[in-house]
């Protein structure tokens, strides 16, 4: 009875850290839907991974010239996808759109920690590296540079000792 | 048409088709876009573990793992499909200071030199390959998020911690480009 009670306890935390941390909204549907109206986020998926390479935003050399200032495209594609994205949220903000299942969409404040600090230096420095963030790292895969699966799997590695670690962390 | 897509999208077109997918994913069923939350789902689906951090109910975030499997066969119609056979056009300053590395260009998104099956055996392509990987997926998790979420879904709405966060992604790697790398690619 203990341990169960406990057990939600983590349960119930760790999720709302999940949305709230990991994600901007915590009111996720509270609708259930069969498994595959889940697939209508991998066809944006798909979208999202042809404009990836399309974009060549995927290119370990485009990331070196952004990082040498040699080239506008990345700062282009970036600053022109948030104020695409600014533009989306406030238009959904201003106009109550609802989902696609009548929802209302609603935006929950992010909080600050040291973690974005220390961990956004981490991983600059490992973006430099690879040339990828984690969405041109599946991108890479797909497009049939498959040893990029050893670089998926070494971030994989780096989340799960973040999640062994964190509690000796700063944040 | 076809041919049309086949060029590379210049940033102007590219940019905001990126920044479209924040709504969109909103309206389809309020979901934050992001990836690099993805690699904390496979660690509790696959990895059995009782650290705190990945006993949730992953399965309700499953709609990620859909989407970054679509990422990968999107990367794969794109290189398929809608490619022209050119390389990239990279700016010749970089590509000559790249050639003291004996880096070229070979037609390919990434310097074959580093990132291939033969030279993740090299202390080079290691570095470069897994402890670079490594930063990305500890880095990301540390700071609760990626460059899209981050930089892009955070940034979209008006989240101070995110641009402080898309400022350090761009610090450290300005920091690894410039200062660390020249030593790294030397190996």
């Amino acid at each position: 009875m203990q341990e169960n009670i406990s057990f939600q306890k983590i349960d119930t935390n760790t999720d709302f850290e999940v949305r709230s941390l990991d994600a901007m909204c915590t009111n996720d549907s509270s609708l259930q839907h069969p498994w595959w109206y889940n697939l209508k986020y991998g066809v944006a998926g798909i979208l999202f991974g042809i404009i990836l390479i399309k974009a060549e935003v995927i290119s370990w050399f485009r990331i070196q010239e952004m990082f040498h200032l040699q080239s506008f495209q990345m700062y282009g594609v970036i600053g022109s996808a948030v104020i695409t994205g600014t533009l989306g949220i406030f238009l959904i903000k201003k106009l109550k759109i609802k989902t696609i299942h009548g929802e209302p969409i609603v935006f929950i404040q992010k909080k600050f920690n040291k973690g974005q600090i220390y961990g956004g230096l981490i991983f600059g420095l490992g973006w430099a590296m690879t040339g990828a963030c984690p969405g041109p790292l599946y991108a890479l895969i797909g497009s049939g540079i498959t040893v990029i699966v050893v670089v998926l799997l070494s971030a994989i590695l780096g989340t799960w000792v973040y999640g062994a670690i964190r509690e000796k962390l700063p944040h | 048409m076809i041919q049309l897509l086949q060029q590379p999208w210049p940033w102007y077109v590219s940019g905001p088709l990126i920044g479209m997918m924040v709504p969109v994913l909103l309206v389809l069923g309020n979901k934050a876009f992001g990836i690099s939350s993805s690699l904390r789902h496979i660690c509790a689906a696959c990895l059995p573990t009782k650290l705190p951090f990945f006993v949730y109910n992953w399965k309700a975030e499953r709609w990620n793992l859909f989407f970054v499997g679509g990422v990968v066969a999107g990367g794969w119609i794109a290189a398929s499909f809608l490619t022209n056979g050119q390389p990239i056009a990279i700016n010749p300053t970089l590509l000559n200071s790249l050639n003291h590395y004996q880096i070229q260009e070979n037609n390919s998104m990434v310097p074959t030199a580093i990132f291939s099956w033969q030279s993740l055996f090299t202390l080079r392509g290691f570095m470069m390959m897994v402890v670079g990987g490594f930063l990305v997926g500890f880095g990301t998790r540390y700071a609760g998020g990626c460059t899209s979420g981050h930089a892009i879904n955070g940034l979209s709405n008006l989240q101070l911690p995110s641009l402080i966060a898309t400022i350090c992604f761009m610090i450290g790697g300005f920091i690894m480009a410039n200062l660390i790398l020249p030593f790294i690619l030397q190996l």
